[in-house]
């Protein structure tokens, strides 16, 4: 007689368990069975979501059939693109390039303003399939708090604030997110305006992100979101002479940033262990995820991937992790969240 | 993960064929890969990147034809043999066919340019192939000289002024060759082409659904990334993207769009009805 042990994993486990313990019984050995399913499940400021990968901001979100593509895709969340109070036009075109290492863009984010969420927003939350996050944005701080109360009465779960686009500046030329002050102020008025959970998306352009998040909490953030862009960035066409994006210079998304997402995410959560975080730049498949969510993110954003693995990223990201959590005993997220804080 | 580039390159344009007064069509030496329906981005340093219907493509160079009517275009009109162009692509789905099918081509106005380059390729597969295309008038007619120097093709042309061909829409000339094919007195026709304005392959998508006909039809919509991620020209209310799942989608998914012959979307996302 043997002693055995079986770990079964995933979807079917319980039938291999069967033809295996019928085995065991023929040959009088003794075995111990574990069975390893993982659950996907997360909760983010009280909103619960059926797996953590969202779709970033700015992509496929001008509207809202476009959303319920990406979950029809497997993507546990969604987040729209930047609303503005009023009609914002964007950047000339090439607004966006990409190759195998990077995605530079500067879309200049157009919206047609509130009038158009409304109506696309409205097509979303009809048998809304997963939580909607609103992200918006605005030129002057009175205008977010304007927004912020516009938007929360289209019934959004979350509210993103995104004060870090490198494409739209405060009155001195520089984003909000990249003074500790600006960003306070941003989040005092929102914050005033909204019962629904805030989080404030970070630039990863500033001298210490850590510091900023510290602010935007202090003032009244739920939660928050790093990374957006890096940069910005330029490409010259040689040829032509000039820059190839028409605003000349943008946002460098895509797997190159993912180390400095992870930094940014590691380094927030290290600083405020309680404070939620949507880890988003670079992150392509599954382990991607998992080594964000190892940073300490509850939520990782996924907008590249799209570029790199077609809308499918999400789901195939989605059973990648089922995988490599099963693979190593993994039953939930919350068992490896922030693991790589314990360690080195 | 396969290597992939996206970013525009600039190329000499070796030739320009002077169409009409407002059309001309660019020939560049460089080998693009698309394939009949697909869509190449075209940049012009300093003035805007567009997405446009490849008009032919081979080992060695390919075409875009285009119409002065925005300033991009016009821009391009501007320019001369050896000026450089970025060019990226080639992106979306395009046209499918078989060896030895009957195909009918419909093309309004400047549709007529990619359904050329569909139509060498098909006849190449030992397809017969009827080119049907529309106009305001003779002078709006385009590629008629080189389908007509292509084989196993024939030629069908409508004009709004009947200046040449029969006057009235291209699509009573679809009907024609379905009652036709029908009747026995012509070959089946296997599948149904359309390039052009929307309300004309509205009523090509009605006509071929009636009849049983497979057709695909080639949706435009307003395009930035050209590669899927943007979002700007995902339809009702499926949310699929015309520069990936499309723009040649098949009559099935084109009906399916709900807003295929009713309304599009601008640069902001805005919705205008057509």
């Amino acid at each position: 007689m043997n002693i055995k042990k079986v770990i079964a994993r995933g979807e079917g486990a319980g039938f291999g368990f069967e033809s295996f313990a019928r085995a065991c019984l023929n040959s009088g050995d003794v075995i111990f069975c574990e069975m390893v399913m993982t659950d996907l499940k997360t909760e983010f400021c009280g909103v619960k979501f059926e797996n953590p990968l969202v779709v970033a901001s700015g992509v496929l979100g001008v509207t809202g059939a476009s959303l319920r593509f990406c979950v029809e895709n497997g993507a546990g969340g969604v987040t729209t693109k930047s609303i503005w109070l009023v009609e914002h036009k964007g950047h000339k075109s090439p607004v966006i390039i990409a190759n195998e290492h990077y995605m530079l863009n500067a879309v200049g984010v157009p919206d047609a303003g509130i009038e158009k969420a409304k109506i696309e927003l409205g097509k979303y939350m009809k048998n809304k399939p997963a939580p909607l996050i609103a992200n918006i944005i605005a030129g002057k701080v009175d205008d977010y708090a304007e927004i912020a109360e516009k938007v929360t009465e289209l019934g959004p779960d979350i509210i993103e604030v995104n004060i870090s686009c490198p494409n739209v500046e405060d009155e001195l030329g520089r984003p909000f997110a990249c003074s500790r002050k600006d960003a306070a102020r941003v989040t005092e008025v929102v914050r005033k305006r909204t019962k629904l959970p805030i989080v404030i998306k970070l630039s990863p352009n500033v001298e210490s992100i850590v510091e900023i998040a510290r602010a935007c909490v202090d003032a009244g953030a739920d939660g928050i979101c790093a990374i957006n862009t890096v940069g910005p960035g330029m490409a010259i066409d040689i040829g032509a002479r000039a820059p190839i994006l028409a605003n000349k210079v943008g946002g460098l998304s895509g797997p190159a940033i993912k180390p400095l997402s992870i930094k940014a995410v590691y380094d927030i959560h290290k600083a405020l262990p309680k404070v939620p975080i949507i880890g988003t730049g670079g992150i392509i498949t599954g382990e991607d995820a998992i080594e964000m969510i190892m940073a300490g993110a509850t939520l990782v954003g996924m907008g590249t991937a799209v570029y790199y693995r077609d809308v499918k990223c999400f789901g195939m990201a989605a059973d990648e992790m089922r995988a490599w959590c099963e693979k190593n005993g993994v039953k939930s997220l919350d068992e490896i969240r922030g693991a790589a804080h314990g360690k080195g | 993960m396969k290597t992939k580039f996206d970013i525009p390159k600039t190329v000499p344009i070796k030739k320009i064929i002077v169409e009409t007064p407002f059309v001309k069509t660019f020939i560049f030496e460089y080998e693009l890969g698309a394939r009949p329906g697909q869509f190449v981005n075209l940049w012009l340093p300093g003035v805007d990147e567009k997405p446009m219907s490849v008009a032919y493509c081979d080992e060695k160079e390919f075409w875009v034809t285009m119409f002065a009517v925005g300033p991009f275009s016009k821009a391009m009109h501007e320019l001369k043999e050896g000026d450089l162009v970025g060019v990226r692509g080639p992106y979306g789905k395009g046209f499918s066919f078989e060896k030895d099918w009957r195909l009918v081509g419909m093309g309004g106005g400047y549709g007529a340019a990619p359904l050329y380059f569909l139509t060498v390729e098909a006849v190449k597969l030992g397809c017969h192939v009827d080119f049907v295309v529309g106009a305001r008038g003779k002078e709006h007619l385009l590629y008629i000289d080189r389908v007509k120097k292509l084989k196993n093709v024939d030629i069908h042309i409508a004009t709004d002024d009947g200046s040449v061909g029969i006057k009235g829409y291209n699509t009573v000339i679809l009907q024609q060759l379905i009652e036709e094919a029908k009747s026995g007195s012509s070959k089946k026709i296997d599948m149904v082409y359309a390039c052009g304005p929307e309300m004309m392959m509205k009523t090509i998508s009605n006509i071929c659904f009636e009849h049983g006909i497979n057709a695909e039809l080639s949706v435009e919509r307003y395009m930035k990334c050209g590669f899927g991620v943007c979002g700007q020209c995902s339809v009702d209310d499926s949310g699929i993207r015309m520069c990936k799942e499309g723009p040649v989608v098949s009559n099935e998914v084109a009906r399916k769009i709900t807003e295929f012959g009713r309304y599009h979307r601008d640069s902001v996302g805005r919705v205008h009805e057509f």
